[in-house]
């Protein structure tokens, strides 16, 4: 996208249409001419798998609408329809479900190396905060599908979490009603939550583009953090570099994807869903998707409703303020020994987070959700900017090739 | 620094302290995180209306190669038809289910003779009239009761759930760190529900006496709370089997829970097949595809 284009049509056809309307030569440039640096690891791979996820439950989801029924009488067995009388209809909802569960597994990899390999970092904030409403948006969508098969925890969870809303001041009933198109969480709820459910994932796939735009601006990031100087000697181009490394990771990663979807289907769901939602009966532990966990912990670890709430926002928000919460001028966590240890700390974090979000809001969970969680924002808030300051960096290589050349040849 | 973080305000000093003393409380919280998660099942197991853990079995479903036994199904058929089906509804069941492939697989002819044996309701008619008719192999199962208040009128107050899912909507918490094993390849671990309702039908006991069973409710160890609604559903000999297995309660209990299992998911065995067949050819494609990277990539330095 940047400079004149690599690509000389060849046919008549592709010069006829190249002057009307120029999509071979942007497909090619986007994703074939397109310069890589040469020093990616395998932690790039995950931007093709999410694209590949993306693509997977949007298809699987469209077939699944065509079965499935969005009413409160009708929603559960439609579901348990699709399950033993559609054709691989069984196939279908477990590949979607555990998909749901595969595409958040890509996506905090893909944060993760964001977050490690300083990929916020200046030209590339637009492009880490396109991101980051891209994961917002993917939250919503996961949540609103967990509703519709309306088992017992689709439907707790739908109250919890529009319950939310009713915490702001003044205006919070209100908001709430009008959410959920009823008094208490029932028929017009699910009628929404199935419409938008279906609406998000084209949404996402908007940002998406935008996101993969502002990438193609301003090139790939790289773990050594230092930018392309020498196009010709430090990267190489998408096909067939990229496409292969790409094409093999996602390969690698549909193994674990089938294994969840033929062998384990249910061990990341919760048995209650298997459930018809029942309005007057509560389960004794309302518990949300793994991927949501330690959001829900930082939610529960404040007593205060509305504070829980703003929390658990400013929890993702906080993210898009990173390349202004972490102004080291070096970029890769590979050259910054204080910041790996502040990171990997950072991850423990949001693992145990996860975990004591998955258990009862009680006793000794309780107060080491409220340690972490401090130290979830305190990580942001005041390690990052701090170390900003004062980190004694480790010698950055002066280029890619540079960097390339003293690790030697690797077969990584 | 300081500056822009009001907490550490608190505690001035050297540059290194509020980076270290964090990382130190991090450490401890982490520490104690993994003592509570360690200790608390134990701590929990000592209550004593608390229920116990299912015994695990045997199952001829479970594992990658897992498949369904044909006769302990249609053992756990005859159990259901002659005890459970007098209280508990199987509604997503159809008659023609008991002759698909991965099932019992009765005989189009059983299936018709079973289908045969059973009325329907079904209508209007053409002079709008509700009326009962023989069932059909598309039929599926009739529930004993028409609907959730006759239930309950008729049994004293209690709801007995339908039939269909209930392996899948059953289980119990393995703790730590036993669940993150349960989703590995050669560890799995998905027959929870399977081991909670065979454990549960073997699981009634005399009550101690200091716990005290409401009228109506019996005690049972795998129960919450210990107590439950269905009286002691099977005895031994009372459901007669013609294949020459045991006719104990043991038998009886793990043949119905196989029948529940398979209801709850008659496509068991053949998405075990597909999968083993999807996920060898995964592994062989994967394994070209990093083959053909390695050799695009030989010639440039990386």
């Amino acid at each position: 996208m940047s400079g004149h284009s690599q690509y000389t049509p060849k046919s008549g056809f592709a010069k006829w249409l190249e002057r009307r309307l120029p999509i071979i030569s942007f497909v090619y440039d986007s994703f074939v001419a397109y310069p890589t640096p040469k020093n990616l690891n395998y932690m790039w791979t995950f931007g093709a798998i999410l694209s590949f996820m993306l693509v997977a439950q949007i298809i699987t989801g469209i077939v699944l609408a065509m079965h499935y029924t969005p009413e409160t009488t009708l929603a559960f067995d439609s579901v348990e329809k699709i399950m033993r009388d559609v054709n691989w209809g069984w196939a279908l909802r477990y590949a979607h479900a555990n998909g749901a569960s595969m595409f958040f597994l890509a996506v905090y990899i893909h944060i993760a190396r964001g977050l490690y390999y300083g990929s916020y970092k200046e030209p590339r904030e637009v492009l880490w905060i396109l991101g980051v409403v891209i994961f917002m948006v993917m939250m919503a969508t996961g949540f609103l599908g967990y509703v519709l098969p309306w088992g017992q925890m689709s439907f707790w969870a739908a109250t919890v979490i529009t319950n939310l809303f009713s915490a702001l001041p003044v205006v919070g009933p209100s908001i709430t009603t009008w959410l959920l198109g009823d008094y208490a969480v029932g028929n017009a709820t699910l009628n929404r939550f199935f419409a938008l459910h279906y609406l998000l994932p084209f949404i996402i796939v908007a940002i998406v583009a935008l996101h993969v735009w502002a990438l193609h601006v301003t090139g790939q990031g790289n773990p050594d953090g230092v930018e392309v100087k020498d196009v010709k000697k430090e990267t190489v181009p998408f096909t067939p570099y990229a496409t292969l490394k790409d094409g093999y990771a996602i390969g690698a990663f549909l193994v674990l994807y089938a294994w969840m979807t033929f062998f384990v289907p249910n061990y990341l769901g919760h048995p209650d869903n298997y459930i018809e939602a029942n309005p007057l009966v509560t389960p004794p532990h309302i518990v949300p998707e793994w991927y949501f966990l330690p959001f829900y912990a930082i939610l529960r670890a404040i007593p205060s409703k509305l504070i829980g709430v703003i929390a658990l926002f400013l929890s993702i928000l906080i993210l898009a303020a990173l390349p202004w919460l972490d102004t080291s001028k070096v970029k890769s966590g590979s050259y910054r020994p204080q910041f790996r240890k502040a990171y990997w700390a950072f991850i423990a974090t949001c693992v145990g987070l996860g975990y004591l979000g998955s258990q009862p809001a009680e006793g000794a969970f309780l107060w080491i959700a409220r340690i972490l969680t401090f130290y979830y924002f305190f990580h942001f808030v005041c390690i990052l900017p701090w170390l900003s300051r004062h980190e004694k960096t480790e010698p950055v290589p002066e280029s890619i090739e540079a960097a390339v050349n003293g690790r030697g040849v690797s077969h990584a | 620094m300081a500056a822009g973080c009001p907490m550490l305000d608190l505690r001035p000093g050297k540059e290194q302290t509020p980076m270290k003393a964090s990382f130190r409380l991090m450490t401890l919280a982490v520490a104690a995180l993994a003592m509570v998660a360690v200790t608390t099942p134990a701590a929990r197991a000592g209550a004593s209306h608390e229920e116990e853990k299912p015994e695990r079995h045997e199952w001829s479903f479970a594992g990658v190669f897992g498949r369904f036994d044909k006769g302990q199904l249609r053992r756990g058929f005859k159990v259901y038809k002659e005890v459970c089906s007098t209280c508990h509804s199987i509604k997503m069941l159809a008659f023609r289910n008991l002759g698909q492939p991965g099932g019992p697989e009765l005989s189009e002819k059983e299936v018709a003779d079973l289908a045969a044996s059973y009325k329907v309701k079904d209508g209007p008619n053409d002079t709008g009239e509700y009326f009962e008719r023989t069932a059909r192999p598309s039929d599926r199962f009739p529930p004993p009761f028409a609907n959730e208040q006759a239930a309950r009128a008729a049994m004293s107050g209690a709801y007995p759930p339908d039939m269909s899912v209930l392996v899948k909507a059953r289980g119990y918490h393995r703790g730590f760190p036993g669940f993150l094993f349960d989703g590995l390849p050669g560890f799995s671990y998905q027959e929870h529900g399977a081991d909670y309702i065979v454990s549960l039908l073997k699981g009634y006991k005399d009550a101690p006496e200091d716990f005290k069973v409401p009228d109506g409710q019996y005690y049972n160890v795998y129960m919450i709370g210990r107590r439950i609604g269905m009286p002691p559903p099977l005895s031994d000999g009372a459901v007669t089997y013609d294949d020459g297995a045991p006719q104990t309660v043991d038998q009886y209990a793990k043949d119905v829970t196989a029948f529940m299992a398979w209801v709850a998911e008659p496509s068991l065995v053949s998405r075990k097949k597909i999968g083993l067949g999807v996920i060898s050819f995964l592994i062989v494609f994967a394994g070209l595809l990093y083959f053909t990277k390695r050799k695009i990539w030989s010639n440039v330095a990386h």
